[in-house]
């Protein structure tokens, strides 16, 4: 068996605030096999992008970082910053929500590409600006050539994502991690974009994070789904058994709250009352347990661990999980 | 005026007659509605739906005459509001009520929430503290929240969910007739914007609400629509019951628009290059049939003529010369 490419062993994250100390991502385990795509579901503030920028090695000064994170077989936290600066491009790329913030606007397109071919790959100048071309077209971007000469503003935020893509992509990274990477989008180009990075996942055999607050996003592109929930894991398991025998409560939740194509109009949705607990006022049990409707006195006084007693690739977090088959029946 | 679908039995207490609002752009003109019909009939929750820069959000705001329309008419409960200015207009403005998406930035954050939601009472003149204060606590309950708790707390002190609540109240405090709700969920998580939906149906109810619902979320939508209107760079494509729209769309950008939602089900393989390209710049939308860039179905005359709207044999109303609904 192949040894898992990036590897999470109880990974923290805690920044202080003026309220305390806010734990964003509490002890996080996570593996990821070469040429997997992993989603990352949950609600804002639920520590998904924390946990990103924990694997990127991106995170504010002020966070304490504890765990450890292994990517490739190297303790990404031991090394230089020189050694972290040269790993990504080549080995981990990034692609993050707002296509604007993350290109340079005073830098054309193709002055951004070529830098990073140049100073990742050391190509020279034709080489790379021929590449560039390949790279723009490989992103479905018409004329790539005039888009060279072109400036961020110029370009719509459909292109603007894939002129993003293309730059994550143009050093070959064996990791790919998309932080909401089509949130900010139509929902037609967020159909373009997500095929598009299925394909290249696929055309490079590249691992993949996926990160979202939409189930509908993991559903059909990825090969396993995590569901966080105040800073942990409170579900795992391989794609479609986690959407057929979800397990924990708050995705059964999550999945209900989400309105219905095939339901008619005005059916009353089945929302989740309250919201998540206060990130900086830990609770003693589930997290989940103020909003749930199964929680009892043992949910309220102590954590549940992530755990797989079915010995079926399904892990989850809780007390009282729904039984397989009431599950099975809710889809 | 456009024969509107017979699915609205009642009258209509909103209509939009041949509407087309321009905005100047470094010397260009840009279209954001051109010639749109539509009616929304009291009771009713008209859901508007379309991408970003389709002109749903210009709509919204025309209709309260916060952008003055440039050609058309719109008219509200018999009176035509695109002729009334100054006073009358501010009169009128009472009946008719705006939510935007982003519930924190529409609240002031220097007040209390007592003194936001009491707002719209002052400016129409109710001077007894005491009746102020009781409707304050009547709107703030409806909505769910505690009026003792929030009464005298500033909106930073609120998630964006309680904000929107707060923003709702506002809203309903001069009990409106016409609610424009302009991405009301857009901004929320998944949890917290079904209980959002639910409490917009619940108003609607209770204060008998007719809502105009823009959203780009055909699920949301859907949701809470009683008829469906589909707009493309300014221009009304298709309109009609829901589950008549969504069950056999007529509009090719309609269909493309269903195909394109990713849904939670991992057994739907989502279809793949469905949705070819992006929407042309507004500033300079192709001749005829503005979708026709992107239409699989499209031909010479699709270039050559604007279509109109017109009824399909399903009841719903439907501006292209190739619809789905025809073979």
């Amino acid at each position: 068996m192949t040894s898992p490419l990036l590897s999470l062993e109880a990974v923290s994250v805690e920044l202080p605030t003026p309220r305390g100390m806010l734990r964003a991502v509490d002890k996080v385990d996570l593996n990821l096999m070469p040429g997997r795509t992993l989603g990352i579901v949950g609600e804002s503030g639920c520590g998904k992008t924390m946990l990103s920028r924990a694997i990127l090695q991106l995170l504010p000064k002020r966070a304490q970082l504890s765990g450890r994170v292994t990517f490739d077989g190297r303790d990404l936290a031991t090394l230089s910053a020189e050694v972290l600066r040269r790993l990504r491009g080549p080995e981990l790329a990034v692609v993050f929500q707002d296509p604007m913030t993350s290109l340079n606007p005073v830098l054309t397109i193709g002055t951004q590409l070529v830098e990073t071919l140049q100073a990742h790959l050391g190509m020279g100048g034709a080489t790379a600006i021929r590449r560039s071309v390949e790279l723009l077209a490989a992103v479905g971007i018409p004329a790539p050539e005039q888009r060279l000469r072109q400036y961020p503003h110029q370009l719509s935020g459909g292109m603007r994502q894939r002129v993003a893509i293309a730059i994550a992509l143009s050093c070959e990274p064996k990791l790919l991690v998309a932080d909401e990477p089509t949130t900010a989008l139509d929902v037609t180009v967020q159909a373009q974009i997500l095929d598009l990075l299925a394909r290249e996942q696929k055309r490079r055999h590249m691992s993949m994070i996926l990160i979202t607050h939409d189930l509908g996003v993991v559903a059909g592109r990825t090969d396993e789904v995590a569901v966080m929930y105040a800073g942990r894991v409170v579900e795992r398991a391989p794609t479609s058994r986690l959407f057929g025998h979800m397990r924990m409560p708050y995705t059964e939740a999550l999945l209900a709250a989400i309105p219905k194509l095939e339901s008619p109009p005005h059916t009353p949705l089945p929302a989740i009352a309250g919201r998540p607990p206060d990130p900086t006022r830990p609770l003693p049990g589930c997290s989940f347990a103020p909003r749930c409707r199964y929680a009892d006195e043992q949910c309220r006084q102590a954590k549940p661990p992530l755990v797989d007693p079915d010995r079926c690739g399904g892990l989850y977090a809780c007390w009282h999980p729904l039984a397989p088959q009431a599950a099975a029946m809710g889809i | 005026m456009m024969p509107d679908s017979a699915a609205m039995p009642v009258a209509p207490l909103l209509s939009v007659e041949r509407l087309t609002v321009e905005y100047p752009v470094a010397g260009r003109i840009l279209s954001a509605v051109s010639d749109v019909s539509l009616s929304v009939g009291r009771g009713e929750t008209l859901g508007l739906v379309g991408e970003s820069g389709c002109g749903k959000s210009t709509l919204g705001r025309a209709v309260l005459q916060l952008r003055r329309p440039t050609a058309g008419k719109v008219m509200f409960d018999g009176t035509e509001l695109t002729a009334l200015g100054g006073e009358a207009l501010r009169l009128m403005r009472r009946r008719l009520q705006l939510i935007f998406q982003d519930p924190i930035a529409s609240l002031n954050p220097r007040r209390p929430i007592g003194d936001i939601v009491a707002e719209p009472l002052i400016i129409i003149g109710i001077t007894d503290r005491a009746e102020r204060e009781r409707r304050v606590r009547d709107v703030l309950t409806a909505v769910g929240l505690d009026p003792d708790l929030v009464w005298r707390r500033l909106p930073h002190e609120f998630s964006g969910g309680q904000c929107q609540r707060v923003c709702i109240a506002r809203a309903l405090i001069l009990e409106p007739e016409l609610v424009i709700c302009d991405e009301p969920v857009s901004a929320l998580d998944v949890s917290i914007r079904a209980q959002i939906l639910n409490l917009l149906e619940e108003m609607k109810r209770r204060y008998g609400l007719t809502l105009l619902f823009i959203a780009h979320d055909l699920a949301v939508v859907k949701a809470v629509s009683d008829r469906i209107a589909v707009m493309y760079l300014g221009r009304l494509c298709e309109i009609g019951p829901t589950e008549q729209v969504f069950g056999s769309p007529a509009h090719p950008y309609t269909a493309l628009l269903l195909e394109a939602i990713p849904l939670p089900d991992p057994t739907i393989v989502p279809a793949t290059n469905v949705a070819v390209g992006e929407p042309p710049s507004p500033l300079d939308p192709p001749s005829g049939c503005r979708f026709r860039t992107r239409c699989p179905r499209a031909d010479a005359l699709c270039a050559e003529k604007i279509p109109i709207l017109r009824p399909t044999a399903d009841g719903q109303l439907v501006a292209c010369h190739h619809p789905l609904t025809e073979g």
